[in-house]
């Protein structure tokens, strides 16, 4: 199983190119404090506003810090983000779908009808009114993503519950006796899993973006935190004269995101090659 | 048919009493009382709950809904906290700049996205969709806040040929309209390729030439009109989506519209103006929801035989 999945995995050249840009994030997250040569908040007044150069590889910011070491650091909160904002919409999402998948009648009718009302709205205005209540930080961030991206796990596990349901070989474990919960655990979920895999892949450079955008409305995580939006929000006033402030920041995110968006596009190939997202 | 859309359009009433109720609820629950927020603290507490009173903010929530909700109806959308004019005022000055964003967008990117998604599923395989695949999946990942700085870096900064943000006439619509167009654009172009791939597979294609019809025939009176009906469901979809682009893309290039105003809304915690913005966008969702649906039923015959079964 591993096996042929390892043996797909390399003849798939999106999967490949999605894994290598997703190792190197990783990477790059796990050894901060090796690569970075300053810390993420160190200011040298002095040095403020360099131009990219040996000693700082993106140039430096209005307080001298390095943009380098602002970006590796980045990295750290985009994907921590990216995992918590995930699990938890993932664990919503999972467990609405398979109680409507599963059960339908007025549970399945009311559970479709608070997904296809957060499905509906825009995921950044519905996110900006619940940030507005609770006030902009980085742990509302992750709130507000969650509560308006689990639609996306319910809808599809939903609709893979309702058509295994029926399939003989749930209904001969019915007539064994098993319970609901373990139908549900031991024979529903596992034949879910794939496309759960591939959406929990695409589902994190989509809470990457959003945080990067609250981020950059100055909304999500507050300074100093070196979260990507963050730091090119604060370089909007000086793209005249420190371009590299915003340049480089960016190309971060758009790294990262296209990186994961490869892995998961890579993946359902290999997994579930009919699963439309 | 007619039945079907009435349907939806109940439901969709349903929808935006559900959004705007629960946005409601959530704002009465937080900390701060609006009365305190507007009034100079020296003035006696009596007169606070006289106040209080008059607007009827002393009444259980319910009740509060519902005045808030039948003022709407009668176009009375409030006033704003900050600068004490009337909300509807404040939304009618910026919607125009939005619609002016957000109209042309989905139809340039409705447009050269089947163009393009067409001609790349025709010819699959070659290197002209190699190239397009590949740009839709690297412009999905570039964040919009990104492209539009880097839009005014090389358009304004360097070759000086475009105003760098605000509104200052035809010109200044140029770089917002781009940036906006680009990521709706990636999306919807994969997803015309796939579903006219879809098409071509079908064994109607291969009847349509067997009749004798040349590619251009085929393509354009079988192929683009069967994919045409999920991409036009996207289209209605992608509506209020777009809406919220355009709260980025006006905050990068200073652009006068609800985006702007909505984002120093929150800024300034203006619940009124916040929920006054949010109700026009919840009602847009519904609207542009069910149009999609309804013209996707009207599009395809088997949709609409569905609908019949289920109403019999």
């Amino acid at each position: 199983m591993i096996n042929n999945f390892i043996k797909d995995g390399l003849k798939n050249k999106t999967f490949c190119v999605g894994f290598f840009i997703f190792f190197s994030v990783l990477f790059i997250a796990i050894f901060a404090d090796i690569i970075a040569p300053y810390t993420y908040d160190e200011m040298e007044i002095i040095n403020k506003l360099n131009n990219p150069n040996q000693q700082h590889l993106f140039g430096t910011d209005r307080y001298g810090r390095d943009i380098f070491s602002r970006v590796v650091y980045g990295s750290r909160i985009a994907l921590w983000v990216g995992l918590i904002v995930v699990i938890i919409e993932s664990f919503i999402g999972i467990s609405l779908g398979l109680l409507a998948g599963y059960y339908g009648g007025i549970t399945n009718r009311i559970i479709l009808f608070i997904t296809d009302l957060t499905w509906s709205m825009p995921p950044i205005i519905l996110a900006l009114a619940i940030i507005t209540m609770l006030g902009p930080s980085l742990n509302n961030v992750v709130t507000s993503i969650a509560i308006v991206s689990w639609a996306q796990f319910t809808r599809i596990v939903r609709a893979k519950t309702q058509s295994l349901k029926n399939m003989p070989f749930v209904e001969a474990a019915r007539a064994f006796g098993e319970n609901d919960f373990n139908i549900i655990f031991r024979y529903i979920l596992p034949n879910v899993m794939p496309s759960i895999i591939v959406i929990t892949t695409l589902a994190l450079p989509s809470a990457i973006l959003l945080t990067s955008s609250l981020g950059f409305l100055g909304l999500g995580a507050q300074p100093p935190l070196p979260d990507w939006g963050v730091i090119l929000y604060n370089g909007i006033p000086f793209i005249r004269k420190a371009p590299w402030i915003t340049i480089f920041p960016g190309f971060a995110i758009a790294y990262t995101v296209l990186g994961f968006n490869l892995l998961g596009e890579g993946l359902r190939d290999i997994l579930d090659p009919k699963l439309k997202i | 048919m007619l039945n079907y859309t009435l349907r939806r359009l109940f439901q969709g009433v349903f929808v935006i009493i559900a959004i705007t109720a629960t946005l409601f609820l959530i704002m009465q629950l937080m900390p701060g009382d609006p009365i305190k927020l507007i009034c100079n603290p020296r003035i006696p507490q009596e007169r606070i709950e006289e106040l209080r009173h008059l607007w009827g903010l002393d009444k259980p929530i319910i009740i509060q809904y519902f005045y808030w909700f039948s003022n709407i109806i009668k176009g009375d959308f409030g006033t704003s906290i900050i600068s004490g004019q009337k909300v509807s005022t404040l939304i009618a000055q910026r919607l125009p700049y939005t619609l002016m964003l957000t109209g042309p967008a989905l139809l340039i990117e409705f447009i050269i996205s089947i163009f393009l998604g067409l001609i790349a599923a025709y010819k699959r395989d070659s290197i002209f969709d190699k190239v397009i695949v590949n740009l839709a999946i690297i412009l999905r990942a570039i964040p919009i806040f990104w492209l539009g700085i880097l839009f005014i870096m090389f358009f304004s900064l360097k070759l000086r040929i475009l105003p760098v943000s605000g509104y200052s006439g035809f010109k200044s619509l140029i770089l917002p309209l781009a940036t906006l167009v680009f990521p709706y654009l990636a999306i919807n172009l994969r997803l015309t390729r796939s579903e006219v791939l879809e098409v071509l597979r079908e064994r109607m294609v291969l009847t349509a030439y067997a009749k004798g019809l040349n590619d251009r025939q085929v393509l354009l009176r079988h192929v683009l009109r069967n994919a045409l009906i999920p991409t036009t469901v996207m289209f209605f979809l992608s509506l209020p989506w777009i809406f919220g682009g355009s709260i980025i893309i006006e905050s990068v290039f200073a652009w006068p519209g609800t985006g702007k105003l909505l984002w120093k809304s929150i800024v300034g915690q203006d619940f009124p103006v916040v929920q006054g913005i949010i109700f026009i966008i919840a009602m847009l969702t519904v609207i542009s929801n069910t149009t999609g649906d309804v013209i996707t039923a009207l599009l395809d015959p088997r949709i609409r035989l569905e609908i019949k079964g289920e109403n019999a």
